[in-house]
Parts: structure tokens; sequence; C-alpha cells
């Protein structure tokens, strides 16, 4: 125990742990195994070059402000649009240590997704909560016996994941219709 | 190609895109074979990862075959059969040229605290990822590699990520011989840090979770000793009695951003992303670890800040080691254990869903649904 100097006593010894466990103490020496020492200067990457060839540039491409220059290769999924793109160009005037520069862009991530949700009515492929959620492997993924019976912890807010996701659509879906009936009374 | 395509939080469905272009000379393009859902997509599945995108295609581990290469690509030619690391790194920035690809500063514009991760949203660099048929890989010299003939597909797509970042864990607890070492997450990470931790020389593994079903597997797989926290009043109590009242001398976070164990901390962060995780695995570590031992962090994280214990670890003289696993450095010795049999990685896959399926995949893996623990993705299934 820790109120005497004597440290406890290992359960097993290495041979009953090497007999028991395949591969016990292969890398038993901390300074034989892959991340140490954490650095390496000099380790071979296959780079050819000292500074990479610089990507093209097509478009304005938002930046971290603690960069000192675009990065020589960068990503090109899903440029910013609509009023969430102007909401994320506005975030990256922030730096990474600000909260304002993640909370812009959380609030940008919500209403990028219901500009993708209202531009889709406007497609043959219009977004289904239905089939986009993948509830329909409750049935096949055995929803019910999954979750009870099992003293699972996440039960205690799970129930909370079908008002998120559900919430908004419903609310919308209401708000429509009472848009629908307003407009069929001021005709009448 | 068809590709999986993040709709908003929770919705996802596969879409017809164009195949992805060579944008750098030293890009290749892979044709996907085998792909995985990670732990941490259900963070970007969820919404809790900033500028996560519409239209963004997830995925950070697959393999397949090269397809095309750009003009500067000397190491690869097309029709190699290729596993690719979850890093994007360029090999050559100060950090890659001492071994920390994780922390490449040449391939993310979005943030320099992180460095580039196929398909985990603009804050990893706004790269699509592999939860498709086809997809760019920047850096081709320097990240893929090529699979060996022996290796099964299924090992060496758990190698691109979950396998390395659990090896990788083990080693930031600097275990030495007859260490007690004690991992909370019974997810492929957290059976794989577990696994590692023998290698290393532990002397006791100890896992928690509370998912009766991978804890099973933590006791078949790695050979440890478990806990569920729901049946413990107190799980800091519990291991501080399972220890001779010490703590564990190591503990490891395979927990991450949605760490169960409160309402109060699960609902802030996951639901009304007030904060960049859920604490509580990183809380309970650092309680349930000796004074002066070490916490490994493997647990991803979102960006903004999360209400830690900070007193304790530092009344406790504790150790924090954490980082984003460089996977290429865990190889050459993880193909080893692989062939000696110490290693079989893909004994924890449990799904195998065409990609067309991918939704309903991603439902069951965050509700934890048929006993799932790892599930590949695979395209062109059918």
């Amino acid at each position: 125990m820790p109120y005497t100097a004597d440290k406890p006593q290992p359960k097993e010894s290495r041979e009953q742990l090497r007999a028991r466990i395949p591969g016990w103490g292969a890398d038993l020496d901390p300074k034989d195994r892959p991340s140490y020492p954490r650095e390496q200067p000099g380790i071979e990457t296959g780079a050819h070059w000292d500074f990479p060839e610089r990507q093209p540039e097509s478009r304005p491409r938002e930046l971290s402000i603690e960069h000192k220059f675009l990065t020589p290769v960068f990503g090109t999924s899903t440029p910013p649009s609509g009023f969430s793109g102007v909401m994320r160009k506005y975030a990256y005037k922030y730096s990474e240590g600000r909260a304002a520069h993640w909370l812009i862009l959380l609030a940008a991530d919500r209403v990028n997704a219901w500009e993708s949700h209202l531009r889709s009515f406007a497609t043959l492929r219009p977004d289904n909560p239905v089939t986009e959620t993948g509830v329909l492997s409750e049935f096949s993924g055995h929803g019910a016996t999954s979750r009870f019976g099992r003293k699972r912890a996440d039960l205690s807010h799970q129930w909370l994941d079908p008002v998120v996701v559900g919430a908004p659509w419903v609310l919308a879906g209401a708000g429509a219709v009472a848009v629908l009936r307003a407009l069929r009374l001021r005709r009448r | 190609m068809r590709a999986m395509v993040y709709r908003g939080p929770y919705k996802i469905r596969v879409e017809e895109k164009d195949i992805p272009k060579i944008e750098h000379p030293n890009d290749a393009i892979v044709r996907v074979s085998l792909a995985a859902i990670c732990g941490s997509d259900l963070h970007l599945y969820h919404g809790m990862m900033p500028d996560t995108r519409v239209g963004m295609t997830f995925g950070h581990e697959f393999v397949g075959v090269v397809h095309e290469v750009g003009s500067s690509v000397q190491n690869l030619k097309v029709g190699d059969r290729v596993m690719v690391p979850f890093n994007i790194f360029c090999g050559s920035c100060y950090f890659c040229s001492r071994g920390l690809y994780s922390n490449c500063h040449n391939v993310n514009a979005n943030a320099t605290a992180v460095g580039g991760i196929y398909g985990y949203s603009h804050t990893c660099g706004g790269y699509d990822g592999g939860q498709s048929e086809f997809v760019r890989v920047p850096f081709a010299d320097v990240g893929p590699s090529l699979i060996p003939e022996w290796m099964d597909e299924e090992d060496a797509v758990l190698l691109t990520d979950a396998l390395a970042t659990g090896y990788f864990g083990a080693q930031l607890g600097d275990i030495t011989e007859g260490d007690t070492v004690a991992v909370f997450g019974a997810g492929p990470v957290g059976l794989f840090a577990a696994k590692s931790a023998w290698l290393m020389g532990a002397g006791r593994v100890i896992v928690i979770d509370h998912l009766e079903y991978r804890l099973e597997k933590a006791r078949s797989f790695a050979h440890a000793e478990t806990y569920n926290f729901r049946e413990c009043d107190d799980i800091v109590v519990q291991l501080k009695k399972a220890t001779d009242h010490f703590g564990a001398d190591v503990v490891i976070d395979a927990v991450g951003a949605e760490a169960d164990g409160s309402f109060v901390q699960h609902v802030s962060s996951s639901q009304l992303k007030l904060q960049g995780g859920s604490p509580v695995a990183l809380n309970w570590a650092i309680d349930s670890v000796r004074k002066g031992g070490t916490v490994s962090v493997m647990g991803a994280y979102g960006p903004m800040f999360s209400a830690v214990k900070f007193g304790d670890a530092v009344n406790k003289g504790l150790t924090l080691r954490m980082n984003q696993c460089p996977v290429k450095r865990q190889w050459p010795r993880l193909f080893e254990h692989i062939r000696n049999g110490y290693l079989k990685p893909s004994d924890i896959v449990t799904h195998r869903i065409p990609l067309e399926h991918i939704a309903e995949g991603y439902h069951m893996f965050s509700a934890k649904l048929d006993n799932i623990i790892k599930p590949l993705i695979v395209p062109n299934a059918g």
C-alpha cells in the first residue's frame, strides 16, 4: 500500500505472463519502441523536396491567421457557399485561440445544414430524414434488445437524439403549415 | 463515383460525385477497396466538429489500389495495392522531418493546431475522405505504403488508424515491466491499447467501459481484467481498491469527446456543443492514476475547451502525454508483431457494410446496436 515504502509485487511472474499472453514483453525496452525518442531528426520520409511545390489556388482559400502563408497543399472539398459561407469567412478573421472562431463555425455548420435541406427540396432528391439517419437499422440491428436490460450509460441521453434531429423538421413543417393556412385565410 | 456525403448532423447519404482529380504533382488517386468507420467519425456525424460542411465525404481509414499518379510521384505506380495512414503529411516540414507526421504544418490551411486528416472536416484541412470509391491522396511518395503480400486487407485497414493509435497510446504511457495499466474505453482503440500494453511488459491490464459486449471482447481479445462503471458506485474508488490503493501506474483515455458517465457533461458537449468534448473519461483517468503516474490521451476531442480537472493533475504530479498518432512510424514494428502472431487486428471486426448502406452503418455505430465494435465499409459490394 502507498502508506509504506514497498511497491506491490506483480501478481504473475514474467514466465507466467509470457506463457499466457502471446508476445508479452516483445517491446519491453522503452528505448526500443517506434515512438522513442519522440523527435527523430533525419528520419527518412520519402520526401524528395525541401519545401513542396505549391498547389494552384483556383479560388481564394480560407486560411487560419496563425499561418504565415497558404500551405503548399490544401484540401478543396466543399468550398464555402451561401450565408454559411459568409459566416465561415468571418470566423477565419479570428485566431484558433479565440472562442469566437469556433462558435461562429459551429453556427455556420447549423446554417449550412438548413441551407442544404431547403436547396434539396428544389431538386429531385430532397433530404430524407428517415433514410439519411439510418434509423431503419433499428430493426436489422436489434434496437430494443441492444439497449434494454444491458445497464448502458448512454440510455440516459439517447432519447435526446431524435429530438435534436427531428425537432427542427417538425417545427419547420408546422411553420410551413401555419404559413399556408395564413395565406389561405388572406385569400378569403 | 459513389461516395458517402454528409447532409447535416445525424444525416448522411450516398451520392454520385466526380472522381477526384490530381491537384498537385505528388498526388495519387486511389480506388478504395476497403474502408472503415472510426469512433471519431461519430463526432463529425453528431455535428460536434466545427467547420464540418454539407457535401463532405468522411473516412480516414482506407486501403485500395493506385488509380492515377501525379507527375512527380516516384515511389508508387498505377495498380499498386496501398495502405494509407490517416495522417496527410508532407515529409519535409519541421514536424514531419522529426517524425511527428500527425503535426504536419504544410497540409492544413484551416488550422495550425492539427495536421491534415482525410475526411475530418475543414478544421483538419478540408480533404474528402475514403468512404467512397475513389480518394485523392496528397504526398503519395510520403504517406501510403504497399500492402505486404502476406497481409490480410482487413488487417491493413485497421493499421491505418485504430491499431496504430492504440499501440501509440500504450507507448505514450511509458509502460515499464510490471506496471498496472488501466484503459478507459473498450472500443477498437482501447482494445488495441490494452493488447499493446502487454507487449510493453505490463503486469496487469484493466479495461473499463459500460458496454458489456465490449468488455467481453476486452477479456477475450486483450486478456484484460474488466470493470463496468455502471456497476460501481464510483469507478475511481473501485480502481483504487483494485490496485492496493495506489491507483494504476498508467491510464489510457481511449474514449474521447463523447464520454458517458455524466448526463450534464455529455449533453453540454455532444448535444449543445458547449464543450469540445465530455471530459468524464479524462477526469476519471486523472483521478484513478497513481501520484506521479502517466495519463496517455488517445481520445479525440474538439478544439473548444473542456472542463478538465487540471488541479488534480497538478497536485498529483502527473505526466500527461497525447497526440494524434503518427501512423507510419508504428508500421514496421506492428508488421513484425502481426507476422509473429502477437496481433491479429481483424479479430475485432464485427460488421462489413456495403457503401450503399453506410447510413445504417453510422446509425448502428452511433447507437451501439447489434454488438457493434468495428464496422468496415465495402465500396462496390453490390
